[in-house]
């Protein structure tokens, strides 16, 4: 604990980390308070009489109706679901099958191959955007989920071989080399021993790899057009907006539903997320 | 040769099974396949493509023609580059100081044992966790001209009697955007350095301690010396990511008012797929390539290094 | 069960170190042989390779009259038991004993049977669904064993399987680990950088450094005669006391000397030693072979020495003594009245004496 009085306390701890969490988490109580807000309520000019923005006394469910009536909040829902799941599914296959060869096997180029992936990792999908959209549209997969499920892996995959190249190499060789002379191949000993004793790992570069798929925006936006295939960040962006008027009720409402999904997988597994968050940058 | 001889003529020698994968080069070789493969298709391939790209006089459903440098040489003389430039360079380093500051801070809060320490450690997390499009509406909303929340605190407060335009104003605009950043970057510094806070031995700094150190020096001379190869790590990693962002620009500004705020992203954004211009927006994009670059090599040097140590 | 043979065996890592070099080793069956040696000399390597873990740069290795130079570890039928124990930590000890018979398709019953045999033999049985994390150090070790046992291979291969216990427990394991090998002789080849173990352990012993073979031999035979100064130095505790000297003619035959130590050669030694006279040489005695004279000595076997230390251990007593610049220890009763700063002489059982070529660092 700190040093000294009960005021050295006050200030040098309680009072920071309240202000950082106020600070850090009052956008989400916005969106939640928007979100339950009748229109009648919510455009009262900033500088109106007798306004008390952070309370409501008339909770209300239009806006998320609004959402589920008259967009389709719900299947894009359903495809970020999917897009992600898919994705995540395909960039854990990819990444720990790299991660266990790039940590365990001997063979040439190992190292350069590992450096490739690392500098994969780093390349912002902001840089690649415009010719991979020229791409997509050549293969046939504009504007189907497939765009997604097979890019996101690009970004994914890299951080997955990342992560696992680490956790593999805190594994002893040794379990491996039993298993070997016990009888088993060299994949039956990566599928029967390493992957089960892996499996915290796994963990963390998947809830991780979900919750980028769900963030991601870029290549949602450009290669996706028609409202029924879009994600809900994407759908709520160009959906909600029609020319200069936010339909603000709606809009957070979908922000509130759209970061539900993650929130819930991110609180059963805080632990895995923060060492996957952690072991990203460490490698 | 001598031994080979001894050998047929000492034992027998079992043809080997056919265990293709038993050999660790095939093995590796398998299962890098798959990978090598989607990284190759989108990401190898649209990078060649785009520089080639950037090289033609491409548009939306026009192949184009070879042009040289010519797109480039065109966004060198460009005034909103000139601004774009800036905007990103500026953008970058102003929240990566902050997002230092104040996530190291955070951090150094986190690492101390209280009651709730767990929940508040989860909590902080969620700007980071939550899709940044999402959140950075909630922000717009809070920064709408005429509905903000946050002119109605000032104003209560009685520090403002006009409204402040956030996001009409070219220099507001820009420290809205980059408060934004802030916010969401801060609980990633902080739980990344806590992870390296965790790390160091509290001996360190109970025998500093005992030596005679002050809070502030044992801060300076124990924690902060063996905490900095972690710091530099998410440094870089931050500022690839800033340098390179798209998502918070877009929401809030979409690089206005009057192309006052573009990043590169956002810019290259506009004009290839706003305006169709493709081998433009493609040069732009190409324009963060040597940043980068330069970003990755320090990295890989700074990473080898500290393995090497 | 077969012999190993071990041939011209080398090992080269990434074309540069040179870990293995033109190793000849023939194991028949039922023999329990110790590779002992300073960390970095190649015993494990050697293990690794005869495990398949290791490529052979080149050579033969032999299980059975089979080459088994190109079998995956899979193919070869061996146990190995693993200094870090190598449990599976998510598998049970049941399981854990039991993997190998099942990726090896045996019928339930049979695994059933030869696991419960295994646990029986080692009594481990009340173990059996506990996780590897739940075990203590001795524990471990000892499903380790069961592993290998349960697989009823044709050679048991030890990576220093003893050195993450405790002194006591390992004294302990080993005597364990001895038993073991005499009811169930299945060959063993065992690597330990420990001498005692070798000792201990070994039908025979074979001693490397650098990647050579020292020499090869029973227990005894390295003790009491070592082919050169490595392994004189390297068996034995305390170790052999080494002096540098010169061999000098005199009257009598041939003597070493050197500053504040003359001793003369006995009849059999002093033949060999000849072609060594006026040369320089390295003189050796065990600590044990030392004792405090008494007046009937002669003079020629006897050095006088100042004590430095006395280590009174209980069942011996240890005097660190100097003679001119050498440091010679002596391993003597119990109950000696000599304390530190005294003079003491000491002396020399003849027939025990070992004399090396300073050049060649062979015995003479």
């Amino acid at each position: 604990m700190v040093e000294g009085g009960l005021w050295r306390r006050w200030v040098f701890f309680y009072i920071p980390l309240t202000l950082f969490v106020f600070v850090l988490l009052f956008p989400f109580y916005w969106m939640i308070i928007t979100t339950f807000r009748p229109d009648g309520e919510l455009y009262k000019p900033w500088n109106a009489v007798a306004y008390q923005p952070f309370w409501t006394n008339n909770p209300t469910f239009e806006h998320i109706l609004y959402l589920f009536e008259e967009t389709m909040f719900s299947k894009w829902m359903f495809n970020t679901l999917l897009i992600a799941a898919v994705s995540t599914v395909i960039s854990l296959i990819c990444g720990v099958f790299a991660g266990y060869a790039l940590a365990r096997l001997n063979f040439p180029w190992a190292g350069g191959l590992g450096t490739t992936i690392f500098v994969t990792y780093l390349v912002p999908q902001t840089l690649l955007f415009i010719p991979l959209a020229d791409i997509i549209r050549n293969f046939g997969l504009g504007d189907t989920p497939w765009a997604l499920i097979l890019t996101y892996p690009t970004f994914l995959i890299p951080f997955c071989t990342w992560l696992m190249m680490g956790y593999f190499k805190s594994i002893p060789k040794e379990l491996e080399e039993c298993a070997r002379i016990d009888g088993a191949s060299r994949f039956q000993a990566m599928y029967h021993i390493i992957l089960p004793v892996a499996v915290p790992g796994i963990m963390s570069a998947g809830i991780f790899a979900f919750t980028l798929s769900w963030n991601e925006f870029i290549y949602a936006l450009v290669f996706l057009s028609s409202p029924e295939q879009k994600t809900v960040p994407v759908g709520v962006t160009s959906e909600l907006i029609r020319g200069d008027v936010f339909f603000w009720g709606p809009l957070m409402a979908g922000a509130l539903l759209g970061s539900i999904p993650v929130a819930i997988v991110y609180s059963f597994f805080v632990e895995h997320y923060v060492a996957g968050l952690t072991g990203s940058v460490k490698g | 040769m001598v031994a080979l001889a001894t050998s047929s003529a000492g034992g027998k020698r079992p043809a080997p099974r056919a265990r293709l994968l038993e050999d660790e080069r095939w093995l590796a070789f398998a299962l890098l396949v798959p990978t090598a493969i989607l990284l190759g298709l989108f990401i190898a391939y649209p990078f060649v493509k785009g520089v080639i790209l950037s090289l033609t006089s491409a548009r939306v459903g026009v192949e184009g023609e070879f042009v040289g440098l010519k797109n480039f040489v065109k966004i060198w003389n460009d005034g909103i580059f000139h601004v774009t430039v800036w905007n990103t360079f500026w953008y970058t380093g102003v929240t990566t100081v902050f997002k230092l500051a104040l996530g190291l801070w955070l951090a150094l809060l986190l690492n101390r044992h209280f009651r709730g320490k767990a929940f508040i450690r989860a909590f902080i997390l969620l700007p980071f966790i939550i899709p940044t499009v999402l959140s950075t509406f909630a922000w717009k909303w809070m920064f709408d001209p005429t509905f903000s929340v946050i002119n109605w605190t000032l104003y209560q407060l009685g520090f403002i009697t006009q409204r402040i335009n956030w996001l009409g104003d070219p220099d507001l605009a820009m420290t809205s955007i980059i408060i934004i950043n802030v916010w969401r970057g801060v609980p990633f510094f902080a739980i990344s350095l806590l992870a390296g806070l965790q790390t160091i031995s509290p001996e360190l700094n109970e025998a500093a301690a005992i030596d005679g150190a002050r809070p502030w020096q044992r801060f300076w001379h124990v924690t902060w010396p063996l905490l900095l190869p972690v710091t530099m790590v998410v440094v870089l990693f931050s500022v690839i990511q800033t340098f390179a962002d798209f998502q918070l620009v877009y929401v809030m500004t979409g690089g206005g008012p009057a192309n006052a705020t573009h990043l590169f992203a956002t810019y290259a954004y506009q004009l290839g797929i706003g305006t169709g211009l493709l081998a433009e927006g493609a040069a732009i994009s190409l324009a963060m390539f040597p940043f980068l670059f330069l970003i990755v090599v320090v990295q890989l040097l700074y990473i080898r290094r500290v393995e090497v140590r | 069960m077969a012999q190993v043979t071990i041939r011209q065996l080398n090992k080269v890592y990434e074309g540069a170190v040179h870990a293995v070099k033109d190793v000849n080793l023939e194991i028949p069956d039922r023999e329990f042989v110790v590779l002992v040696g300073p960390s970095g000399c190649g015993k494990t390597t050697t293990l690794r390779m005869v495990a398949g873990l290791e490529s052979i740069t080149s050579g033969d290795i032999l299980i059975g009259d089979t080459v088994v130079n190109d079998l995956a570890p899979m193919d070869r039928d061996i146990a190995m038991v693993f200094q870090n124990y190598a449990l599976y930590p998510h598998k049970s000890v049941y399981d854990n004993m039991a993997f190998g018979l099942k990726m090896r398709k045996f019928d339930k019953a049979e695994i059933d049977k030869r696991v419960q045999h295994a646990a029986d033999i080692l009594g481990i049985q009340q173990l059996l669904s506990r996780r590897p994390r739940q075990l203590s150090g001795g524990q471990r070790q000892r499903v380790a064993l069961g592993r290998a046992i349960v697989r009823n291979p044709q050679v048991f291969l030890f990576d220093e399987p003893l050195s993450n216990l405790d002194a006591k427990l390992r004294v302990h394991m080993r005597v364990e680990l001895r038993k073991l090998h005499e009811r169930l002789g299945t060959t063993a080849i065992y690597v330990t950088h420990d001498q005692v173990e070798a000792m201990t352990l070994g039908d025979r012993v074979v001693v490397m450094k650098d990647g050579l073979v020292q020499q090869v031999g029973d227990p005894m035979t390295l003790y009491n005669t070592p082919a050169n100064l490595f392994v004189a130095g390297f068996i034995g505790s305390p170790a052999m006391n080494f002096a540098n000297v010169t061999v000098v003619g005199g009257e009598g035959g041939l003597w070493v000397e050197t500053k504040g130590l003359k001793l003369r050669l006995p009849g059999a030694l002093a033949s060999r030693a000849a072609p060594l006279t006026g040369k320089s040489a390295v003189f050796g005695i065990r600590p044990e072979d030392l004792r405090v004279a008494n007046s009937a000595d002669p003079a020629e076997y006897s050095m006088d020495c100042e004590v430095e230390v006395v280590e009174r251990l209980g069942s011996e007593t240890l005097l660190d003594t100097r003679v001119g610049s050498e440091t010679i220890v002596a391993a003597v009763e119990p109950m000696v009245a000599v304390r530190a700063r005294e003079k003491v002489r000491l002396a020399v059982t003849p027939d025990r004496m070992h004399l090396f070529d300073a050049e060649t660092e062979k015995a003479v």
